[in-house]
């Protein structure tokens, strides 16, 4: 069985639908900010498979992949910080909780 | 089964379980557990794809920088561990429900999708990407990664990038592009990453709780 | 040629790779923690262990290992099971995995990297995860607050660490550990260490931050046993405690491996003008092995040594001394190190007109 570039986007596309589900479904505000990354580790798999199995794209591929990690951990670091003042305003990190601009 | 099939569907299995377990799991701290063996996993996919540079940066960024980073939150943000956040049924029922069809959707479009085109040029460069098997002490991904984001790309030696198109007598096409490096967003990068870092402190500076426990 | 070509005979000699290699870190794990006890013992001006195996106590850590494992296996009643029994497994993971691109000799590795010096670095940091589930899943609050000031000093000191590699790599310019050792043939005095100034302090900073990454003393506050009990290890007896050692001294050979390659040459004695494996053969390429594992042992030599003679740092003294001592100290030797070739080219060119 040869591998094709299908294999690796069917592993990319399980783990972006794990990643928003896990958005979608989990209360507390870090579960959340897994489910972002591991879309963004979905995405990655996309772009190095390609730069894989194109030849065009090599170079290509694997940049994107490094700029992608790379702007995910920053964009951790921030959410991670707003998830603390979060926890320091409302002692909870329960999204549920974040309803004072409700109504 | 050849060899890479079997460490591709060894890696893909722990991904994707790992990946579905860290959504299942009701405990914070296990689920950051199953994605760090799901970030590890991606990275083992990483080289068995040949980007050995992308898949360490993987380990070193994601697994020993971002997960520790989220680790830390965690514990940061401990709860009593009588209070449970958990979703209602009627939510996880519509919530797979959507999933599932969303990941058969994806399936499919995926299987079904022509990804080999029209024959490639035979001039078309060669993959300079080394997949598993061949030589990973020959592999020239540093290097190529490395001028590219200084902005120096190297060129087919008449000086275009051949795609593989071809004009209606079936002659292979080439078309002349301009070289693009990766500086700029490189430098971009550096810069955002600076601004994040003030950013992520300031914000996150010790301070004292004033809030009550919500209801 | 993919990998559907490979054979099962390559497959199996991968296989005997990883048995030597693990063989290899047992039997470092055995010695070192006989010469951890000779070395605090004479530090301590008593004799350390003389009974079991003769005068030196040859079979000490022998007779340890079987205390261990007889031991009786205890789980916390309220430690996290899963979390708990992964956790030395993560760690030990973590430390041996770097030995796949650790070369012991000219050709002497079991995967020769293109990118080993950035791989080794990458996988030695996935450690701090054992010393996380260990503390986390002993559910005892001594253990947790142990973990978390090891993890961050581990991590913390991680950053220093990668800007002091990358500074013999200016002047290697590769990262292929097989590639900078080659480039250090001759004499001692072409071993990187001597190679400019900031490659000389480069290489202490780096021992000391290695060190510290691998949370020896003086840096082992979280193990304090005055003070946290055994940190994220309380809870841990017989056999899951013996897998964290040898994690923790499967990392401390690792550091030192890679100081000896980037700095002290790596598996070339210093004193011959060419490559012992070049020269003669399969016997030269044991010598190599034999020179590099005793540099090696040399290192962690040096950091038992200094683990018995050097008092504790305080856990805001050790942050303290990472961030606002060792890190600015790196980035400045960075500095150095890009702008010295520049320099020394432009006196050369000089000179010449």
């Amino acid at each position: 069985m040869t591998i094709a570039v299908e294999h690796y986007l069917l592993v990319g596309a399980v783990l972006f639908v794990a990643g928003v589900v896990c958005m979608a479904i989990k209360r507390n505000a870090i579960g959340v900010l897994m489910g972002v990354e591991l879309v963004l580790n979905a995405a990655n798999i996309n772009f190095v498979a390609f730069a894989r199995y194109n030849p065009l794209f090599v170079l290509e591929g694997q940049v994107m992949a490094l700029f992608t990690i790379v702007l995910a951990a920053a964009e951790a670091a921030i959410a991670l910080a707003i998830v603390l003042n979060f926890y320091n305003n409302h002692l909870t990190v329960d999204v549920d909780a974040a309803e004072d601009l409700k109504g | 089964m050849s060899a890479e099939a079997l460490f591709f569907w060894l890696l893909a299995v722990t991904t994707m379980g790992c990946a579905i377990a860290v959504v299942v799991t009701q405990n914070i701290v296990r689920a950051a557990v199953w994605l760090l063996f799901t970030l590890g996993g991606v990275a083992g996919l990483f080289f068995l794809l040949g980007a050995d540079f992308v898949g360490a940066t993987q380990i070193m960024v994601y697994v020993g920088g971002t997960l520790v980073l989220i680790v830390f939150g965690v514990m940061l943000t401990a709860q009593s561990p009588f209070v449970t956040m958990r979703a209602g049924a009627g939510e996880w029922g519509l919530t797979l429900v959507v999933g599932g069809v969303l990941v058969g959707l994806l399936a499919g479009v995926l299987f079904l999708s022509p990804w080999t085109g029209p024959q490639s040029d035979s001039a078309a460069p060669q993959s300079r990407s080394v997949a598993l098997g061949s030589d990973p002490a020959r592999s020239q991904t540093v290097r190529d990664l490395g001028l590219v984001l200084l902005g120096i790309r190297e060129v087919h030696p008449n000086g275009s990038i051949p795609v593989p198109i071809r004009d209606a007598d079936n002659n292979p096409q080439s078309v002349p592009r301009r070289e693009i490096g990766y500086l700029l967003p490189f430098e971009l990068a550096s810069v955002h990453l600076v601004v994040v870092l003030v950013a992520a402190a300031y914000l996150a500076r010790a301070r004292r709780r004033t809030g009550s426990p919500s209801s | 040629m993919p990998l559907g070509d490979v054979s099962s005979l390559a497959l199996l000699w991968a296989l005997i790779k990883a048995l030597i290699l693990i063989t290899f870190v047992l039997v470092s794990a055995i010695f070192f923690v006989w010469l951890e006890r000779k070395v605090a013992g004479r530090i301590q001006d008593r004799l350390g262990p003389t009974r079991v195996g003769g005068k030196f106590g040859w079979l000490q850590t022998v007779a340890d290992g079987l205390k261990l494992l007889v031991k009786e296996d205890l789980i916390p009643a309220h430690a996290d099971r899963m979390l708990f029994r992964m956790g030395p497994y993560v760690a030990l993971v973590g430390a041996f995995l770097a030995y796949m691109a650790l070369p012991f000799g000219n050709q002497a590795v079991a995967l020769e990297m293109n990118v080993a010096v950035f791989y080794m670095l990458a996988v030695l940091s996935t450690e701090v995860y054992g010393v996380i589930l260990g503390g986390y899943g002993s559910g005892s609050k001594w253990a947790l607050f142990g973990a978390m000031r090891e993890a961050a000093q581990v991590v913390s000191y991680e950053v220093p660490r990668s800007l002091c590699v990358v500074i013999p790599i200016l002047a290697a310019g590769t990262l292929n550990l097989n590639e900078i050792a080659r480039q250090q043939v001759g004499g001692f005095w072409n071993w990187y260490v001597f190679h400019d100034p900031f490659t000389f302090v480069a290489f202490w900073v780096f021992f000391t931050v290695g060190t510290a990454s691998c949370k020896r003393a003086p840096f082992d506050l979280a193990e304090a046993e005055s003070e946290l009990v055994a940190g994220f290890h309380t809870e841990y007896s017989g056999f899951r405690w013996l897998i964290f050692y040898m994690a923790e001294y499967g990392s401390m050979f690792s550091v030192s491996g890679i100081a000896v390659l980037l700095f002290l040459g790596g598996w070339h004695t210093g004193l011959l003008p060419f490559d012992l494996s070049d020269r003669l053969g399969l016997v030269g390429n044991i010598v190599n092995i034999l020179v590099f594992v005793v540099k090696g042992w040399v290192l962690v030599f040096v950091m038992m040594w200094v683990r018995w003679t050097l008092p504790r740092l305080r856990i805001d003294q050790v942050m303290m001394t990472c961030l606002k001592y060792l890190l600015p100290l790196s980035c400045a030797l960075l500095l150095g190190a890009s702008v010295w070739p520049l320099v020394v080219n432009t006196l050369r060119i000089g000179w010449m007109y």
